[in-house]
């Protein structure tokens, strides 16, 4: 089983409701976020064009946040989901340092925080908060190992990106272009 | 033109609007980590070497300075942690892949070494100490018979410690200014002329004076090669280390590094030392606390420079 995600850069219209939904469904702190939207503009007026991306963790196969935790409180489950055991952080901030994409934060209590993929919601079948309430639906999500996974369907049909593969991370978070 | 904007407003604490996670705790630990790796390493290599009585200093008494070090690094490091009732995790694993785990064992080791060898040597500031318990008195009779292998281990981990100092930070592909593997050396050279300096600045003996002012400036000299050579790796490498250069190299951190990390602390302690050597009278104390300074000026420049240095999206 490998969970992965995909989000329709042309679909999105940058309302962040992933971002409001994802702080209600797991508690975030005021003032932090494990997701975030992103708009690109290129261009000059009138030739512009828009890319919006909800952006998370990329659940990385080749996650530079595993390797580099002294305790080993950052890990891998079955799924491929990156995730932090608080009970085992030192809260010394070495996988805040080693994400290229800045999608961990330190929690107020000490441990690191970051996206689950709602690994709670998951396990019960459900789809990951944000993915439940996008109200485009921009987003899917599911299992790569099944071809037939809305993930899955979806990479097979449309053109796709994934963020900084140069860091050589293997990131699971694809964004349809 | 192409802009990018985080339109939900992401405001993570120290990690919006650039990382900022590490602060002065760290590059002091490293700093302190650094010059004690120096001090050991001179300590055990000239023990081992059969120099003990011509150079005193080195030997028997800067390494006091190696225990002190470093067990104010460690508390400035335990410090920066945030999550500090769970440290204790530590040590309950090794990981190689993690600098950090493997730097902890061996700071562990090298915290060791150095008090027994302090200990070993206490009768040099307190000529009539006395152990009072038997078993510590058996103690020191037992690391007396095994100096030799102790010596050895603290050479071997002052230089695992040295390195390490850097590779914490080379580690990092996510921050391409630390993302090269020279850091490794430049920072046990760095740390080894900080110990060198130490050195001089403690000898009241003019013959061990002179060789370490000499030793310090090789390695001097060493720093200066390989900081040239980091630059060359990076300008020569993808557009994220361009830029990451580009930070020393007109950008924000131009002046601190180049003023405080080579010329203070570098260049003209070089010439200082070169000119003791030629035989002009310079205070021992101006070119080793400028080595001292421009050792953790490094520390910090670097540290704090990594952390603004990031990928392009
Ligand atoms: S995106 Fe960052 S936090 Fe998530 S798995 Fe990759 S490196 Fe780790
Ligand atoms: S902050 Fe916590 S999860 Fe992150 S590397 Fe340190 S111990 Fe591991």
């Amino acid at each position: 089983m490998r969970y992965a995600m995909a989000v329709d850069t042309k679909k999105c219209v940058g309302c962040s409701d992933c971002v409001v939904a994802c702080q209600t469904e797991n508690n975030v702190p005021i003032g932090y976020c494990r997701d975030w939207v992103v708009e690109v503009m290129d261009g000059t007026y009138p030739q512009l064009e828009i890319e919006l991306r909800s952006e998370r963790c990329n659940h990385c196969e080749n996650a530079p946040c595993v390797r580099c935790c002294p305790t080993g409180a950052s890990h891998i489950v079955d799924g491929g989901i990156v995730l932090v055991t608080p009970n085992k952080c030192i809260g010394c901030g070495a996988c805040i340092a080693s994400c290229p994409y800045d999608a961990r934060y330190p929690h107020p209590k000490g441990y690191v925080d970051k996206c689950t993929f709602c690994i709670h919601r998951v396990n019960q079948g459900m789809k990951p908060a944000c993915v439940a309430v996008c109200p485009t639906k921009c987003m899917y999500f599911g299992d790569l190992d099944d071809p037939n996974s809305e993930v899955s369907v979806v990479l097979k049909k449309r053109k796709y990106k994934t963020l900084i593969p140069e860091a050589g991370t293997k990131p699971h978070l694809y964004f349809l272009i | 033109m192409n802009e990018e904007l985080i339109i939900s407003g992401r405001e993570n604490l120290m990690v919006d609007p650039h990382l900022h996670i590490w602060h002065w705790p760290i590059p002091l630990y490293l700093f302190l980590g650094g010059l004690a790796a120096g001090v050991l390493f001179f300590a055990a290599l000239y023990y081992l070497m059969g120099k003990e009585n011509e150079y005193r200093s080195a030997v028997r008494r800067v390494p006091f300075i190696a225990p002190i070090a470093l067990v104010i690094g460690l508390a400035a490091l335990f410090y920066d942690l945030r999550h500090k009732a769970f440290f204790w995790q530590l040590y309950t694993t090794i990981r190689i892949e993690s600098p950090m785990s493997w730097g902890a064992w061996t700071l562990l080791v090298i915290t060791t070494a150095s008090f027994i060898w302090c200990a070993l040597h206490i009768r040099e500031f307190f000529p009539n100490w006395d152990w009072k318990y038997n078993w510590l008195k058996e103690l020191e009779t037992f690391f007396s018979k095994y100096k030799k292998q102790l010596a050895w281990v603290m050479l071997i981990f002052a230089i695992i410690t040295g390195v390490y100092t850097g590779i914490l930070l080379s580690a990092f592909n996510a921050r391409p200014l630390w993302n090269t593997s020279v850091l490794g050396p430049l920072f046990l050279a760095s740390g080894l002329s900080a110990g060198a300096a130490a050195i001089v600045l403690a000898s009241k003996n003019r013959e061990e004076r002179l060789l370490f002012t000499k030793i310090d400036l090789i390695i001097l000299g060493v720093e200066l090669f390989l900081i040239v050579h980091m630059f060359m790796g990076f300008l020569a490498s993808t557009q994220v280390q361009i830029e990451a250069a580009g930070l020393f190299l007109g950008g924000e951190y131009t002046m601190v590094f180049w003023i405080f990390v080579v010329v203070i602390g570098i260049i003209i302690p070089g010439v200082l030392d070169l000119m003791e050597l030629r035989g002009r009278h310079i205070p021992a104390i101006i070119p080793g606390v400028l080595v001292l300074f421009g050792s953790l000026m490094f520390r910090f420049v670097f540290v704090f420079a990594g952390q603004v240095s990031r990928w392009l999206y």
